[in-house]
């Protein structure tokens, strides 16, 4: 899959005219606009602006490899030391951090799974279905993310502990399960992408929606689907301030058991800069794999934003 | 769930009793035209339920989920907000009336949070978004690697709020900390990060800026292609420099983007919570020892589960949201401002 691909047919033949060139290549609809060549500064201010954003997790690994007198000294370490293994074998262990890597991943694949699957849904029947309400309908679920997370919170907490699902990871996984920005996204990306006459025709041979979600909606969709997927992971996995209240160290998420390490009395800073990278570590890897579709993601999504 | 579930297998068996269609062949018979059912047959009107209410399934879930963990909440979340509600009781709620925000409206903590919530705020969103202008400007440009540069601008945003903070603290302690060491080489005296008021707002500021500029820049990056080229092929027809068209064609065409983003980051820059919890360590939902960068996120989390008033916790939830609705009302009110004034 390619960023062209995540870009609908008729958005691309546009893209492909204003250029006013024959729009072959990628590269050229993505350059689409202006057809300015970066010069030597640019490469320049690039590369350091790619540095920033590098350093800090490159740091990371050459902290992880360290002591934790050695980073307390002045000059910090630029370069790997000997410690790596050692410290992610003690992070993973005392930091509980093989628990939190399972608990992470149920809770940002199943989350995951759930919206894109809703999104699905609903962004087909915002983008295609005609039915009583439904601009309104649109637009309450566009308003509802205004609507700040903290504002839950406390009930959820209250209601959670009632039901005895404290420190279980449904409590995470349900409140999450629905996205609006998802929903938002596959309607956009489905007015374009899905031909209405491609449903019209499967209505004439009497086919029923669900049949036409499976057969029509879900493959036309499958590009947003991915792409969604990948944003809603990396959202989940990072996801902070409810698994915080919802879980404890007993059984936590990764970015519960980094808070612990990191508000706890942990004094091993190296053990702590090897639990940090643990627990980046899914997503870089991702990053690696899928970077140019997580790019293409974000940029469409904001286009249509 | 389960009546759509009836569907699928009303919709499967019905497709293989069609007509003229055989085991195997129902794929085809689908795609060549099962004859559209006749009127006033049990699969007509099946079907014609079908076509009114699958809409309402399909945005079904959202609402459900929605509702349930999301808009009931918020409303209770006002209930409690007027009730004494202790972490340690849960039981025992007890009718207070607007207690809890005279009990905020009166804490020094309460404006200092808010203060600082408002500090930080713009010393992050500011720069953020003005470098990400710039980024969005150099990746613009046709480049070898356009891909790589982007994925690699992108990369702080897949790192945790967890991971990224325990990375900068240890970055900015006082002894052997990175940025003093550096600072050092160009003859700065160090800096205090945690302790001093404006280096510990500047370190946290520093987090956020850090993991989301290059997620803006895309965004602005996405708004900049979608720019006609003429516009830019009549500027410099008219003389424009490279400059002059940044200024007189990229932002006027950015302005709805720059709007949405500056909403954006300003409804995240209210809700800042994680960085400087974990900035503070031990003393973390104090927002440092003088509170000197606890924010509005972090002062309800305080209240609620360390201290373990879940009443005015629900008094500084609501607090928040009612300012963010003021935020996103002056928002409003510039923008017609200056769709007026052009």
């Amino acid at each position: 899959m390619t960023t062209s691909e995540l870009t609908p047919p008729q958005a691309q033949d546009e893209v492909a005219r204003k250029s006013g060139r024959d729009g072959s290549g990628r590269r050229r609809l993505l350059g689409a606009g202006k057809q300015l060549h970066g010069g030597p500064v640019t490469y320049v201010v690039l590369a350091v602006l790619a540095f920033v954003s590098l350093a800090p997790l490159l740091w990371t690994v050459v902290a992880s490899s360290r002591t934790n007198q050695r980073l307390a000294e002045t000059p910090p370490p630029l370069w790997i030391g000997g410690n790596l293994f050692k410290n992610l074998q003690t992070a993973w262990e005392e930091g509980g951090l093989g628990t939190a890597m399972v608990n992470s991943t149920i809770v940002a694949g199943t989350i995951t799974v759930g919206t894109v699957l809703f999104s699905t849904l609903a962004g087909f029947a915002f983008a295609k279905l005609r039915f009583r309400f439904s601009n309104t309908l649109l637009l309450l679920t566009i308003g509802t993310m205004m609507i700040p997370p903290q504002l839950a919170v406390v009930p959820l907490y209250l209601w959670m502990s009632e039901l005895g699902w404290s420190n279980q990871l449904q409590t995470v996984i349900l409140p999450t399960l629905v996205s609006a920005f998802g929903t938002f996204f596959m309607r956009q990306y489905l007015v374009q992408a899905l031909p209405s006459e491609l449903i019209e025709a499967a209505r004439v041979d009497g086919a029923s929606s669900l049949r036409i979600v499976w057969h029509v909606v879900f493959p036309a969709a499958r590009p947003a689907m991915a792409v969604l997927g990948l944003l809603t992971f990396v959202m989940a996995w990072n996801d902070f301030l409810w698994p915080i209240i919802a879980l404890n160290q007993q059984n936590p998420t990764v970015q519960v058991a980094l808070n612990s390490l990191g508000t706890g009395y942990v004094p091993d800073q190296a053990v702590i800069m090897a639990g940090a990278l643990l627990g980046t570590l899914p997503l870089l890897i991702a990053f690696l794999l899928f970077g140019k579709q997580i790019v293409g993601g974000i940029m469409q999504g904001a286009i249509k934003g | 769930m389960t009546s759509s579930k009836q569907a699928l297998a009303h919709s499967a068996s019905s497709a293989d009793a069609a007509p003229g269609s055989q085991p195997g062949a129902a794929r085809r018979a689908h795609g060549r035209g099962t004859p559209p059912p006749g009127p006033g047959s049990w699969r007509s009107r099946l079907y014609r339920w079908d076509m009114k209410a699958s809409p309402y399934a399909f945005i079904a879930p959202f609402f459900i989920f929605f509702g349930a963990f999301g808009l009931v909440p918020l409303l209770y979340t006002a209930w409690y907000s007027l009730h004494n509600v202790q972490l340690s009781n849960l039981d025992q709620q007890t009718w207070v009336g607007l207690d809890n925000y005279e009990n905020l409206l009166s804490s020094d903590f309460f404006w200092g949070a808010l203060q600082n919530t408002f500090t930080i705020g713009v010393i992050s969103t500011v720069p953020q978004l003005v470098m990400a202008i710039g980024i969005a400007h150099l990746l613009n440009y046709k480049l070898r690697g356009s891909t790589m540069w982007r994925v690699v601008m992108l990369t702080p945003y897949a790192t945790s709020v967890a991971a990224a903070t325990l990375v900068f603290v240890l970055l900015y302690s006082w002894d052997g900390g990175m940025i003093n060491w550096l600072l050092h080489f160009v003859g700065v005296d160090p800096v205090n990060w945690r302790e001093s008021t404006w280096g510990s707002q500047f370190a946290v500021s520093s987090i956020v800026i850090w993991r989301w500029t290059g997620y803006n820049a895309l965004i602005y990056l996405a708004a900049m292609q979608a720019i006609p080229a003429d516009l830019y092929e009549s500027a410099s027809l008219d003389g424009a420099n490279r400059w002059q068209q940044f200024r007189h064609v990229t932002i006027p065409m950015l302005r709805p983007t720059i709007l949405f983003t500056v909403v954006v980051s300003t409804i995240g820059a209210t809700q800042l919570f994680g960085e400087p919890l974990l900035f503070g360590g031990v003393s973390g939902s104090k927002g440092g020892s003088e509170h000197q960068y606890q924010t509005l996120g972090l002062y309800m989390y305080d209240q609620g589960w360390i201290i373990g008033n879940l009443g005015k916790a629900s008094a500084i939830a609501w607090t928040m949201f009612l300012i963010l609705l003021i935020v996103a009302a002056v928002n409003l009110l510039i923008t017609r401002r200056l769709r007026k004034s052009r």
